[in-house]
């Protein structure tokens, strides 16, 4: 027999420890994409001189190369200049950074979305531009914006995996942890791939139905 | 900068040997996001289970797994593949199954019009494929062809960890060789974003190579959309 | 006993021929508890003309739909040519089979919506199918193909793409399309509701022609009253998913027997 159940079963609860981990990391890094997407949005809508350029040009700098050795930079490149969390404070930041690039996309065409009529009915009232933003453009516009921040949290989900290069101990780690120390990878990889199919194929259906559900009011 | 310069051959390798698995991934890509897409689409069960079966589990686990299992635990299967085909093979196969998606969508939302005209015209299913729908949908794909392939492109930085020595793995190795951290880092991150840019452009290329289709394609819609609306 | 208030189901066979090339014996069709076809009997004699008029939603369109085996019907049989084209009984699983696919080949059929494949030249969505599922040498397919685009008058059209022409010349280019596969029976189906006005003509000009010069058989819906008066040899009325009065169109236009069809041609004739 290939499969050794005896030594799945023994690892099973390690492995549920780092599927913590991952979920953890995935919550906090979505919430980190969600505000500085939004950030980045806005600041790029402004237009204000040499920050939106700036803020645009990151963005596209941050879509446009592998999440991996953005970590290994953290990792490896700011301790050198006296910058340095613990490795899993650093993976939630750079996956959150990487995310909220994309983030920022879909807020972007969420905020253009927007009806003009809502811009021009904010001006004719003579709402100040926070106002204009807080209640009156940004609530539209999140509200398109909902069923995608569900997609790319799913996701990242199984992008954190990636962390695992950084010393992050969460699902992949511990599976491969276990692997190396019992010469027996066969066992911990396949219930790492199906404890991230368990979580990621009921959520991505739960996303489907919400986003089915909210389309028509578009 | 030094070590960059010093270490420029080892680096222009790794570039090769990105460029190389991007290429043989690509091709796996596209071939597996038709047949599974297709497959998806069959009124066959045996052909759309499986397939919607593939797209599920290698959309929802992580690449990174995937790729560990095609090294790490094959080889309890007697098979032991080399490094670079079990990543190219991982590679494929994950983004395959997300471009399949793109694929189906594609396919699945070419007007109802143009599948009656081929069977008014007894075209059988494979013919009306082949001829008529998929050269339909080709530029419709492409926009999301291109994304998935510049995901490709930079997912093409964890074959490092199943030992294939790409530019992420010449960049580690001279890391810890000359410990010239920040240089040698941002050096590679702005070669992957020249080479994601590069995929854009060719992306755009091809868009604007199939542009007449998609043309009398937004034309004719836009024409059916207004037809409806007279005569309603 | 209850009167019954659903117009009784009346056979509108034709006595002119007597092996019909278009035979619907109690079809019915239904889409969940909406019955848009309800056990139709239904004659075409070889070369008739055959115009079918009534409101929308009637399930005229459908009987097309179910000719080109764009539909399926809920029960009934369907014959063209002496080939069982449908043979359903209620609750069966209908699978197409070869026999069907066959038949279907001596059918042809012209859309509301033209479907002509933007992707191709006039030339092209001509010669498709020709070559593909006729077996036709591309040579000769191109010249019967240049023949016919003559025949529809865009001639100097066939290379160009459907986004480069008007709703009218798409619309010959469909009917040319349609030809190229020597239909025994060809169909329209609302072939100039999609149109503008002063395009209409164009296509009318063309059908009208086939009418007069060839034997094909045509069964053909639509709202030009006018034009399905000087065309047809028959005329029939469907309402509500039951034909309500069949006859040559000087009866059915100028002495209507039934008040359904004296109602409806009021509405549509005036203006």
């Amino acid at each position: 027999m290939i499969w050794d159940n005896n030594f799945a079963i023994s690892v099973f609860p390690l492995l549920l420890e780092g599927l913590g981990v991952t979920v953890q990391i995935t919550l906090l890094g979505t919430v980190l994409a969600a505000v500085l997407g939004l950030v980045f949005a806005v600041l790029r809508r402004l237009a204000i001189p040499v920050l939106s350029p700036v803020v645009s040009f990151l963005v596209v700098f941050v879509r446009g190369t592998p999440l991996l050795v953005q970590a290994y930079c953290a990792f490896f490149v700011l301790p050198a200049y006296g910058v340095s969390f613990d490795a899993l404070t650093t993976g939630v930041v750079v996956i959150g950074i990487n995310y909220s690039a994309y983030m920022a996309e879909v807020y972007r065409s969420g905020i253009q979305g927007v009806p003009k009529g809502q811009w021009e009915a904010a001006t004719a009232l003579s709402l100040p531009g926070a106002r204009t933003w807080g209640r009156i453009i940004l609530p539209q516009a999140i509200r398109t914006v909902v069923p995608m921040l569900g997609n790319y949290l799913i996701q990242m989900l199984k992008d954190s995996a990636v962390l695992s290069a950084i010393t992050v101990v969460e699902l992949m780690a511990t599976a491969q942890a276990i692997g190396s120390s019992n010469f027996r990878y066969l066992e911990p990889l396949t219930m790492a791939a199906l404890l991230f199919l368990a979580v990621s194929y009921p959520a991505s259906r739960l996303v489907n139905r919400l986003e089915r559900r909210y389309a028509p009011q578009h | 900068m030094s070590a960059v310069i010093d270490y420029a051959p080892l680096l222009w390798q790794g570039l090769l040997t990105t460029i190389l698995v991007t290429v043989l991934s690509g091709a796996l890509c596209v071939v597996v996001a038709f047949a599974a897409g297709l497959a998806r689409l069959s009124r066959h069960r045996f052909l759309s289970w499986p397939a919607g079966i593939f797209i599920e589990v290698f959309r929802g686990t992580s690449l990174l797994v995937q790729m560990f299992w095609l090294f790490f635990a094959l080889p309890f299967f007697g098979i032991q593949l080399h490094p670079v085909t079990a990543a190219v093979l991982a590679l494929g196969l994950n983004e395959g199954a997300y471009a399949a998606e793109v694929v189906r969508g594609a396919i699945a939302s070419r007007a109802k019009g143009q599948t009656e005209a081929c069977i008014a015209l007894g075209m059988e299913p494979a013919l009306r494929l082949r001829r008529i729908i998929i050269p339909q949908s080709i530029p419709a794909m492409l926009p999301p062809f291109g994304n998935v392939m510049v995901d490709l492109l930079k997912n093409t930085s964890l074959v490092s960890l199943v030992t294939v020595a790409d530019l992420t793995f010449s960049a580690q190795m001279i890391r810890s060789t000359t410990g010239q951290t920040t240089a040698i880092f941002l050096t590679i991150l702005v070669v992957y974003f020249v080479l994601s840019y590069l995929l854009t452009l060719l992306t755009g290329w091809l868009e604007r190579r199939f542009a007449l289709d998609r043309k009398a394609l937004a034309a004719q819609r836009k024409e059916s959309r207004l037809m409806k609306v007279g005569a309603a | 006993m209850r009167p019954s208030t659903e117009p009784q189901p009346l056979s509108v066979g034709t006595a002119l021929a007597p092996e019909p090339i278009i035979r619907f014996e109690n079809v019915s069709k239904n889409w969940g508890s909406n019955h848009v076809l309800k056990s139709l009997n239904f004659e075409v004699a070889p070369g008739e003309k055959v115009s079918i008029i009534g409101p929308s939603g009637s399930g005229k369109t459908t009987i097309l739909r179910i000719l080109m085996t764009l539909e399926t019907p809920s029960e009934g049989l369907v014959k063209v040519d002496g080939d069982v084209l449908w043979n359903v009984t209620p609750g069966q699983k209908v699978r197409e089979t070869r026999q069907l696919r066959e038949t279907r080949r001596k059918i042809g059929m012209v859309f509301q919506q033209f479907n002509l494949f933007p992707h191709m030249t006039a030339m092209e969505n001509i010669i498709e199918a020709p070559i593909h599922v006729l077996g036709m040498k591309k040579a000769e397919a191109r010249e019967r193909a240049a023949d016919l685009l003559n025949l529809v008058g865009l001639g100097k059209h066939m290379n160009h793409t459907p986004p480069q022409m008007s709703g009218g010349q798409q619309q010959r280019v469909a009917i040319a399309r349609a030809l190229a596969m020597r239909p025994k029976v060809l169909l329209f189906d609302e072939p100039t509701s999609a149109l503008d006005p002063e395009l209409i003509g164009e296509v009318l000009n063309v059908i009208r022609n086939l009418a007069h010069t060839t034997d094909m058989t045509m069964l053909m819906v639509t709202h030009e009253m006018r034009f399905a008066e000087e065309i047809s040899d028959r005329v029939v009325m469907f309402d509500n998913g039951a034909a309500v009065e069949s006859g040559p169109p000087a009866q059915i236009f100028k002495d209507p027997q039934q008040e359904r069809t004296r109602t409806f041609l009021r509405a549509v004739l005036q203006h």
